[in-house]
């Protein structure tokens, strides 16, 4: 078997794979029936309503106040995952841990949990009389049924993102490079934000894009927390759902577009930033 | 001391952000009693939405494994016109939004819908049915076994398929008796996650279900109706055994050692 090998990889053999036409086939065929049909669809249909049609749509108080709330809370959760992804990143590769595949696991339970589990469970927890929820009561501190609230459930759901694209990089990254610049005496400080932080960028960046990403669509662990109170608490995907309930399917329409666009840009973005590498996100 | 602070605020962050629900959750299904919990599960409604959750994901998840196969194979390797674009667009469903991942069915099959009239006409429903739940899961899972496999493929390389082909096999042979045991590991793994998340959808399953009790009412979608109705022990009680389907999941990760060592 060796031996065959090596002649192959000598000769560069003239045999080619079979099966380039089937597996093609298959994978064109399936993905334009379940997505890329849809999803031409949609954008045929807004295409329907016309400029003017379009604009009216997704204009109007209630669509603002929904995209501030989804772009904002979904940015302010991707920099508090970023933060605190970086933070964990570091504890788990870098120091001994008590209880370390303990805590490695629960980083991706967010992936694993089903989002209306974790927006009843992040409800149950904020609420005003919820283990958590009553820690801050007495200041004032409203997280659930307002947008805090949406900030925690994005932030729950963005947290391995950031940590599983980081992981690969701190464990990779070159020890020799610190410790060259402390024997040349870098303070710790000195050494991670010099040294190790221009290393992270890339990843960091990733991160917190994917967690973005992420966050604008996110639904289901919203809607419990956040009360769904229009103008107030509502996101554009959980506009866009009232909206298909009331039968308003141009409506709809034009604000999935704005969504499907923009998943559309940070896809661009990642590939670009990638240049065709792939990432083990999941 | 660095270290010290460092790791309590990881910790804590972990505690508090991810260990906190899980914990809550397990609280709220079990405190009332392991019979209190029993007679939420085993409640003929809750019983319904799984067996459907079931049913559902059995047809979904071997079609996107197909799929995966598939798609793996010819993304790997083979290198065509167009390769790039369509890695680019095999990471799309999940990266839209769950809601759009429903609404385009309702665009296509529903009551306004391109084929509504001709489905209407021949008696057909597909949105507010089980079709459309089936197709909203396939959608946002679609890439999920493809993206396991994908990498591990690569980086095996096609070294041993050619020598096999050189050696006389057939195509067939090759697959089955070369590539397929190769890739056994990561496809498991990958029918897994497939299986997760599609047993624990909701955004999109919502969209196109119409939260008809005991026929279109997925598990997760029966958790709220549950929730809305201030049933909430039986909520959890119900939300219980999606976490444990999402748990072992992440066991099974564990003990599933990449064979790309990512």
């Amino acid at each position: 078997m060796g031996l065959v090998m090596a002649i192959i990889r000598r000769k560069r053999a003239p045999v080619a794979l079979p099966g380039l036409g089937l597996s093609l086939g298959i994978t064109l065929a399936w993905l334009s029936l379940i997505a890329l049909i849809p999803l031409a669809a949609l954008v045929i249909r807004a295409g329907g309503l016309g400029w003017q049609g379009w604009l009216d749509a997704v204009s109007g108080e209630r669509v603002w106040l929904s995209l501030r709330l989804s772009f904002g809370a979904s940015l302010i959760a991707a920099l508090l995952d970023t933060f605190a992804g970086l933070l964990i990143a570091w504890v788990l590769c870098r120091y001994k841990v008590p209880g370390h595949a303990f805590w490695d696991v629960l980083v991706d339970l967010p992936f694993a949990l089903p989002t209306a589990v974790a927006g009843i469970a992040l409800t149950a927890l904020w609420v005003p009389d919820g283990w958590l929820g009553r820690l801050i009561e007495p200041f004032g501190g409203k997280v659930a049924f307002a947008w805090p609230g949406v900030v925690v459930a994005l932030t729950f759901i963005g947290l391995p993102f950031v940590v599983r694209t980081l992981q690969p990089v701190l464990q990779s990254a070159e020890k020799e490079l610190e410790e060259a610049a402390e024997s040349l005496g870098a303070s710790p400080a000195q050494v991670a934000w010099r040294v190790v932080l221009p290393s992270l960028r890339p990843a960091l960046l990733t991160g917190f894009a994917l967690a973005f990403a992420r966050a604008v669509g996110e639904y289901g662990s919203v809607i419990f927390i956040c009360g769904n109170i229009p103008m107030q608490t509502e996101i554009t995907p959980l506009l866009i759902v009232s909206r298909l309930e009331q039968y308003d399917y141009a409506g709809a329409t034009a604000l999935a577009t704005i969504m499907l666009a923009l998943s559309a840009v940070i896809l661009a973005l990642l590939q670009a930033l990638h240049a065709g590498r792939r990432t083990a996100l999941r | 001391m660095v270290r010290i602070v460092l790791t309590f605020l990881a910790m804590a962050w972990l505690a508090l952000m991810v260990l906190a629900p899980v914990a809550i959750v397990l609280v709220e299904a079990l405190g009332a009693g392991l019979g209190a919990w029993w007679a939420a599960v085993s409640d003929e409604e809750t019983r319904t939405s799984v067996a459907l959750s079931l049913q559902i994901a059995a047809l979904v998840v071997p079609l996107n494994a197909i799929f995966g196969v598939a798609a793996a194979w010819a993304l790997a390797r083979f290198r065509f016109p167009g390769r790039a674009l369509l890695l680019a667009l095999l990471d799309l469903p999940l990266s839209v939004s769950p809601v759009v991942a429903g609404l385009v069915f309702v665009l296509l099959f529903g009551a306004q819908g391109w084929f509504g009239v001709w489905l209407q006409e021949h008696d057909v429903q597909i949105i507010f049915a089980v079709p459309g739940i089936v197709l909203a899961t396939a959608f946002v899972t679609l890439p999920m076994v493809a993206r396991e496999l994908l990498p591990l493929l690569e980086s095996q390389g096609d070294d041993a398929e050619l020598a096999a082909l050189t050696l006389g096999a057939s195509g067939w042979q090759v697959f089955w008796r070369v590539s397929f045991p190769r890739m056994r590991g990561a496809l498991a793994y990958g029918v897994l996650l497939c299986l997760a998340r599609a047993l624990g959808e909701f955004g999109a399953v919502s969209v196109v279900s119409g939260h008809i009790r005991g026929q279109t009412d997925t598990l997760p979608l029966h958790v709220e109706i549950l929730h809305n109705e201030y049933h909430f022990q039986a909520a959890f009680a119900a939300a219980s055994l999606l976490l444990l389907v999402g748990v072992a999941t992440l066991l099974l990760r564990r003990l599933h050692t990449p064979e790309t060592g990512d």
